[in-house]
């Protein structure tokens, strides 16, 4: 399409972006480190105490000990984050008596809970958040977005009153109770979604989508609420815009000057929320994922909080900051290929 | 040749029902404008002008207007047209500039691309010709590199640049009629005169037949044939250039050109403005619109107050003015105001105006008559 701004700024941008995001994301690991170990530190906490915060719950005094050793608590805290960062860049070896175990790349050290490396551990829950959040996405964002638009071309009409009272329904409900309510109805008394189980996508597809239809929805019905009632006041905004008058001015099929120069512009908050939204739903939708006992990373982090596991914890925290940083720098990306005055 | 009537309107209407009442924004406005002419309203803010030309262009759908009376544009009357035939012709037969070009302009498409959009509604082309034709008008209005700039966005161009854009967009089908809502408003002065010569250049070499919304007399002066005065929705006055800035017949067009700033006076010379804000829409004052603002009205037994002055021939059949005044009496005042004095019914009002017209009296006698700055040619 001829008028495209060059290439070259697009690719510019994002190359400025993806060193800005290597930046930030030290900074996350800096202050997750700092939370963990530096502030109890601060606090006034001896190894001792420290480490058997971080053991588990009810911990023996030898346990406690071999931990203190194992995490080298005592060591300055510059030396313990560079061993922090060396394991998730190089792996780690750790020496308890005479076993060497050795923590393959990246290694965010040993849950104490089940004695396995975390990282496989939260691997092998990411597609289940992950088939989650992108179907839940899908559903709200086709979905609100299509109604808001609706609701602000019909404004004061029922359909605008309607859909915005059960927008408001959807952005105060929350999701345990409406996950509750339709697992009660449609898994027990009418089983048209009957085990809520996930499988992978891989294994059953058919299976994986019948099975995660009902959490899809009550997922997408919080946020398609919100984006709604987002899109609703965002096309309302626009549509009196000088530029909306001008495209009418041109003589412009309704339609288009709808879609084309309205809905263009309108969508651009739409999509910098959006990015955030899935960037921390993938960290884990724990209310979700609990509802519904779908073993997903919102679950791993209910879990390894309610066992005061440390390595998981941390973990976890980790790449939930990567995730918001990654769906930021892909919201930044979107914004300069949407937006032509970002790039500058 | 006697010159072609393109735009008819007749007791155009527009009002707009509202929770406080009805807003009357237009009532009751007839003009007529021939090709390649050009028509000037003025007025304050509030006084109907640009709802009269988004009324035209059948831009007001949504905001539910009442609209009655006649709008002929080539003998087709756009009041009672379907609205997809008022779109069709939108663009192709008329066409609008706006005021901000920065705001009027997407942002988030190539000043390129929304010519080329312009151009293709209204003609079957391919996108290689349409991009052709852009270029081509682009250059015309002057932007250098036009082949260049047609890949830029609106924020790349200065705000002139912009303007011109505008204009070529609005000129991509040659329509016959181009109206331009204070398209100099928003710009430096200096870009005001290029613009304001652009438009005029076009015209010519487009014939299109043109109005210009503006409450800048200095800008309708440089431009106009035929001038509309509007006050409170309504035809104040009506008459060629030069009638209305030699010969003005009504007292809110003498207030305007007393509160225009003139190169030919003296600098000490103060800026006369005119008493009092324009009515609220809703609750046009009985009578003479005017009548509260204005400083002759002791001289008509108090006809301004009840009656509402029909629009009259002042001295030749194609200048009228809505005023209770005799021909006499607006002879006599417009002589004095434009001598530089002020007349004594003026002289008793005692508000600040008053004490400002004391002052503007100290204007020198050497001043002759009045000549607004760019001159009209009769």
């Amino acid at each position: 399409m001829p008028g495209w701004a060059p290439a070259h700024a697009v690719v510019t941008f994002i190359i400025r972006r993806l060193i800005g995001t290597v930046f930030l994301l030290i900074v996350v690991s800096i202050i997750t480190f700092a939370i963990f170990f530096l502030i109890p530190r601060l606090a006034g906490q001896n190894t001792y105490q420290l480490a058997s915060q971080y053991v588990g719950r009810n911990p023996t005094r030898q346990a406690v000990l071999q931990v203190e050793q194992q995490l080298g608590l005592a060591d300055p805290i510059y030396l313990q984050y560079g061993r922090f960062v060396r394991g998730i860049v190089l792996g780690a070896h750790y020496r308890s008596g005479p076993t060497d175990t050795y923590c393959p790349v990246p290694c965010f050290g040993y849950s104490f809970r089940s004695q396995q490396p975390v990282w496989p551990m939260m691997i092998s829950d990411i597609p289940v958040t992950l088939s989650l959040a992108i179907g839940a996405s899908v559903l709200w964002l086709v979905g609100g977005v299509s109604i808001g638009v609706l609701s602000a071309l019909r404004r004061g009409t029922l359909f605008d009153r309607f859909s915005m009272g059960v927008a408001l329904a959807g952005v105060s409900l929350p999701v345990f109770f409406t996950g509750l309510i339709s697992l009660e109805l449609f898994s027990y008394k009418w089983p048209l979604f009957p085990n809520v189980q996930y499988v992978s996508i891989l294994v059953n597809p058919l299976l994986w989508a019948r099975n995660l239809v009902l959490p899809w929805i009550v997922l997408a019905f919080l946020y398609a609420a919100l984006y709604a009632r987002l899109t609703r006041a965002g096309m309302l905004e626009t549509m009196s815009e000088d530029y909306i008058r001008t495209a009418r001015a041109k003589g412009l099929p309704e339609r288009t000057v709808i879609v084309k120069h309205g809905l263009r512009a309108a969508l651009t908050p739409i999509v910098t929320i959006f990015g955030i939204d899935l960037g921390l739903l993938l960290g884990g939708a724990i209310i979700t994922e609990v509802t519904f006992s779908l073993h997903g990373l919102g679950l791993f982090t209910v879990e390894a909080v309610q066992n005061q596991d440390l390595p998981e914890i941390l973990g976890v925290t980790m790449l939930a900051a990567f995730f918001i940083v990654l769906a930021n720098l892909v919201v930044d990306v979107l914004y300069a290929v949407v937006d032509p005055r970002v790039r500058k | 040749m006697m010159p072609e009537t393109l735009l008819e309107v007749e007791d155009l209407r527009i009002h707009f029902p509202t929770q406080d009442g009805l807003v009357k924004a237009v009532d009751g406005v007839s003009f007529t404008l021939s090709r390649g002419r050009t028509l000037g309203i003025v007025g304050e803010s509030g006084s109907g002008k640009s709802v009269t030309s988004l009324g035209i262009m059948g831009l007001l759908q949504g905001s539910h207007a009442q609209i009655s009376g006649h709008i002929r544009l080539d003998g087709e009357d756009l009041v009672t047209a379907s609205p997809d035939r008022v779109r069709q012709l939108r663009g192709s037969k008329m066409a609008m500039i706006f005021q901000d070009s920065l705001s009027a302009l997407h942002p988030y498409y190539t000043v390129g691309n929304q010519i080329i959009e312009a151009y293709r509604i209204h003609n079957e082309v391919s996108k290689k010709a349409a991009r052709k034709h852009a270029i081509d008008l682009l250059g015309r209005v002057g932007i250098p590199q036009p082949s260049v700039r047609v890949d830029d966005y609106p924020h790349q161009f200065s705000g002139g640049m912009r303007q011109r854009a505008m204009i070529a967009m609005a000129l991509s089908c040659d329509p016959g009629l181009l109206i331009a809502d204070e398209p100099t408003t928003a710009l430096d002065v200096t870009v005001q005169a290029q613009i304001l010569d652009l438009i005029s250049d076009l015209q010519s070499e487009f014939g299109s037949a043109v109005i210009i919304i503006t409450h800048d007399l200095g800008v309708v002066a440089e431009l106009s044939d035929n001038i509309l005065v509007m006050y409170a929705g309504r035809v104040a006055e009506y008459g060629s250039g030069a009638d209305i800035f030699y010969r003005p017949g009504h007292p809110y067009t003498w207030g305007l050109l007393s509160s225009m700033p003139r190169l030919d006076r003296a600098r000490t010379a103060r800026l006369i403005p005119i008493a009092g804000t324009p009515p609220s829409l809703i609750r046009v004052p009985p009578g003479c619109p005017f009548h509260p603002r204005c400083q002759y009205t002791g001289l008509t037994n108090g006809r301004c107050d009840t009656e509402v002055p029909p629009l009259r021939a002042v001295a030749t059949l194609e200048h009228e003015a809505a005023c209770h005044l005799t021909a006499e009496d607006r002879v006599r005042l417009w002589a004095e105001i434009s001598g530089g004095e002020v007349p004594a019914e003026a002289r008793e009002i005692p508000d600040q105006a008053g004490e400002l017209l004391d002052e503007a009296v100290d204007v020198p006698a050497e001043v002759g008559p009045s000549v607004a700055q760019g001159g009209v040619e009769a």
